[in-house]
């Protein structure tokens, strides 16, 4: 057993953590998040320089070829910061899924551009009545000629207007539930019958539903032609919600800190909030579950590429639910202790809450992956 | 023990039922029950509409305009207009400083301001918090200070609700710094909005709304005529007032209005092939929270009889506002979960600004997740509910 990090590891963590210190104040967010993009490319740059796109790629396609410990420790700051930018979507996801599909034809065309941060990748698969189950595709790709024509939709797809091309999944047979079937095809993001409609999130992000109406592709867009989709897209995310988890754990980590910061300097009937009993308990509370998070999230990073795949599942889905449960309660919590200051949008404190709901909400909710859970025995 | 109500109860509800049928309007009702936010002009409209009823201030006696109920119809009324989706009424005049003045103010002070309250001709807020005195609201700084008939106001107030609306706001105010202790040097004062030296400016909330306002006094002249009972004695006067509030705090109509929508948009939500609803975990959820429900009801019952009789309000009136609020944001929380990832999209929470019609997924997720942000503020605010815990430790158990 060894919970600890190699030098390499270390260094890693604190490089990342002293760039978006330096680089990512809570005010240049704001200012970012005001854009009209809601991202900065230009930060995109920086995060590159620092080889952090090129992290989760493998080294034979110009990447780093590191491990969800390293995606861990990165996205543990990115979290603290509250990262604006596609990293998770595009830095984590979309490489995980390339090498699962194992198509090394495009694997070799997409995962350099993706390491040096020229390219956004975007994995397209929720559709409207996903909620959390991958088999759940109903966008169909039929044969026409030499190629194929898509129809469909898919919904909520974080950071789509950043997207220079999706990896968007779609049914090349049988009905909405089915496992076989689901294919992984490129689509460009100005392809002709596609339309991309963004909006806002509630943790200041940038989303949109796709409309696919006879959208036409090369038969060259269909990816892995003989791989198992469905089992790639669930190694992939499995890899990705593990560094969801780690994100989630940054941001409780903050949070608390905030929160107990704040209490010590709050003074009313004369004293520091933090000296009533009752708040301390509640702090402590607090504690307890960011302790149970960070464990999980541990759990997580050893277990998201396990072979054994109901090992794998179990992982997972038990870290989602404990880093659920605890990203709900820090989160209201933090604000409840701040009284009205928590509900500013001026502290940061408020930002933290939201974006703890919208991971709660990502790719299958705590009730969601408890009874995954149950059902795996 | 009887927990039916009177056939004259009956009655009385079947009226209320008649009438809202009849003069609720419907564009007002649907943005309520939709969960959309109430506009300021929509409360003026109804509250009109009340008042030409004769129903405007249902706890005000008749001698003031009101209806002279027993706390039993007061209840039902509530509850059946917010069944109905009618505007929960702004409490800050009709709950709050019309009961003050009804009880401790002045015949002048009465004909002034009553009346207008009723017709909702003027819309009042609340100056009590302040930066440095939240939940330790008797530490407040704002001065007076007496000038032969004014006072002259400094100070800021702040997490004032709808100041940008209001054009009265009732202000706690300290009269006499060197009073022994801090809540004996405090007075009551109304205030005209409109008065010179006022100055308000909005605070964003985490919903992006524009709900509340810091309250600027820089030299503001308030006629001595415009305090409530006497100098110095402002505490009384407040805390009357902050009993009042928490009653009417509880929401069991508006909650169970909230179960009805989230077991619609439950119903109408697919989980693998089937109703959300059925779902045995997330129904168990949706069960919890009504047999919740059920037992806030039963305590708010008890302690409207205790009312009734004019017994002092025994422990279960000081649970309303804990168990109230707890069950309102637990039902925010499962209605932002039922849409799953349609509570993203996200536009602000602001009945003014917009009535989201432009974001994605299913018209009733739209207003979900800022609904969930927007009501953490149910147990920060009106004597928070740590707050409340300590009262219920001090008062009842004598800890
Ligand atoms: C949306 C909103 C609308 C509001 N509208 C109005 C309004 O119209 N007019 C108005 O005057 N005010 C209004 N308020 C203010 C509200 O009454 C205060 O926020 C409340 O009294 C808490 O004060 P505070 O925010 O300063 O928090 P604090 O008092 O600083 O409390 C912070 C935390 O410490 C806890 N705490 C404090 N003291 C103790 C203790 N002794 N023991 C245990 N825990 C304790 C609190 O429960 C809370 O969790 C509003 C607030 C909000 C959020």
């Amino acid at each position: 057993m060894d919970f600890t990090f190699t030098d390499e590891q270390q260094l890693l963590a604190d490089t990342v953590q002293r760039f978006v210190r330096e680089h990512y104040s809570f005010e240049t967010r704001r200012e970012i998040a005001a854009s009209e993009h809601g991202w900065s490319p230009a930060l995109w740059q920086e995060l590159a320089n620092l080889g952090l796109t090129a992290l989760n790629v493998p080294q034979e396609h110009g990447g780093l070829g590191a491990g969800p410990v390293e995606t861990m420790l990165v996205m543990n700051a990115f979290g603290e910061a509250l990262l604006l930018e596609p990293y998770l979507e595009a830095a984590v996801l979309a490489p995980a899924l390339l090498q699962a599909l194992g198509d090394a034809k495009v694997a070799s065309e997409l995962l350099p551009a993706i390491a040096s941060g020229e390219r956004i990748v975007i994995v397209a698969h929720q559709e409207p009545q996903t909620r959390g189950e991958l088999n759940m595709v109903t966008t169909r790709a039929e044969k026409n000629g030499d190629g194929y024509v898509l129809q469909g939709k898919k919904s909520v797809i974080m950071h789509a207007s950043a997207a220079h091309e999706f990896l968007l999944t779609a049914r090349t047979s049988g009905k909405a539930t089915d496992a076989a079937g689901v294919r992984v095809f490129r689509v460009p993001s100005d392809a002709a019958g596609l339309t991309i409609n963004s909006y806002r999130t509630l943790d200041g992000r940038r989303a949109a539903d796709l409309e696919l109406d006879r959208v036409r592709l090369p038969s060259e867009s269909l990816i892995g032609a003989d791989s198992d989709t469905l089992a790639a897209l669930e190694t992939a995310h499995h890899i990705s919600l593990s560094a969801l988890c780690a994100e989630a754990v940054g941001i409780m980590k903050a949070v608390n800190a905030a929160t107990i910061e704040y209490t010590k300097n709050r003074k009313q009937f004369g004293q520091p909030l933090s000296r009533f009993q009752v708040l301390q308990h509640r702090m402590v509370d607090m504690f307890i579950h960011a302790e149970q998070a960070l464990s999980m999230s541990y759990l997580a990073a050893i277990k998201c590429q396990d072979p054994d795949i109901n090992e794998r599942r179990r992982a997972l889905s038990a870290a989602k639910v404990v880093i659920g449960r605890a990203g709900r309660f820090i989160g209201q919590q933090a604000i409840q202790l701040h009284g009205g200051m928590g509900m500013t949008d001026e502290l940061i404190v408020s930002h933290y809450f939201k974006r703890l709901t919208a991971i709660e909400l990502t790719w299958g909710d705590t009730d969601f992956h408890l009874q995954q859970f149950a059902g795996l025995g | 023990m009887d927990l039916n109500y009177t056939p004259e109860q009956l009655a009385f509800r079947e009226e209320v039922r008649e009438f809202l049928r009849e003069h609720l309007p419907a564009d007002i009702s649907e943005r309520v029950k939709a969960g959309l936010g109430v506009r300021a002009e929509d409360y003026r409209r109804w509250q009109r509409i009340l008042f030409e009823r004769g129903w405007g201030a249902p706890t005000w006696p008749k001698e003031f305009g009101g209806t002279g109920w027993d706390p039993v119809r007061v209840h039902i009324f509530e509850e059946e207009l917010a069944l109905a989706g009618a505007p929960k009424p702004v409490p800050f005049g009709l709950r709050m400083v019309g009961p003050v003045i009804i009880e401790f103010g002045t015949p002048e002070q009465q004909k002034r301001f009553l009346p207008r309250i009723l017709r909702g001709e003027d819309w009042w807020c609340q100056g009590y918090s302040e930066p440095g005195a939240g939940s330790d609201l008797a530490s407040l700084k704002t001065r007076a200070e007496r000038h032969g008939d004014h006072y002259i106001v400094n100070g800021q107030k702040t997490w004032n609700t709808s100041g940008h609306y209001a054009n009265w706001i009732f202000c706690l105010v300290r009269t006499d710094p060197n009073a022994p202790k801090p809540q004996q040097g405090i007075s009551f004062l109304l205030i005209d909005m409109s008065t010179p030296g006022i100055t308000v400016r909005p605070i964003r909330t985490l919903d992006g709304a524009h709900e509340v306002n810091e309250v600027w006094f820089e030299n503001v002249k308030v006629p001595v005529e415009n305090r409530i009972g006497e100098e110095n004695k402002g505490w009384t006067y407040a805390k009357f007032l902050l009993s009042h509030e928490r009653t009417s705090i509880a929401g069991i109509g508006s909650s169970k209005r909230e179960l009805q929508r989230l077991k619609s948009i439950a119903r109408q939500e697919m989980k693998n092939g089937r109703p959300l609803l059925e779902d045995p975990l997330f129904a168990a959820r949706v069960a919890q929270v009504e047999i919740d429900l059920m037992a806030l009801e039963i305590t708010a019952l008890r302690a409207l009889a205790a009312a009734a009789e004019n017994r002092a309000p025994g422990p279960e009136a000081s649970i309303l506002k804990i168990k109230g609020t707890e069950i309102q944001q637990t039902l925010s929380e499962l209605l932002m979960h039922a849409v799953g990832q349609y509570a993203l999209p996200f536009e602000r929470h602001s009945p003014e600004e917009n009535d989201f019609k432009s974001v994605a997924g299913p018209e009733y997720a739209a207003p979900l997740a800022g609904t969930y942000c927007n009501l953490r503020k149910v147990t920060i605010y009106g004597g928070s509910n740590e707050i409340q815990r300590n009262i219920i430790a001090q008062t009842i158990l004598g800890l």
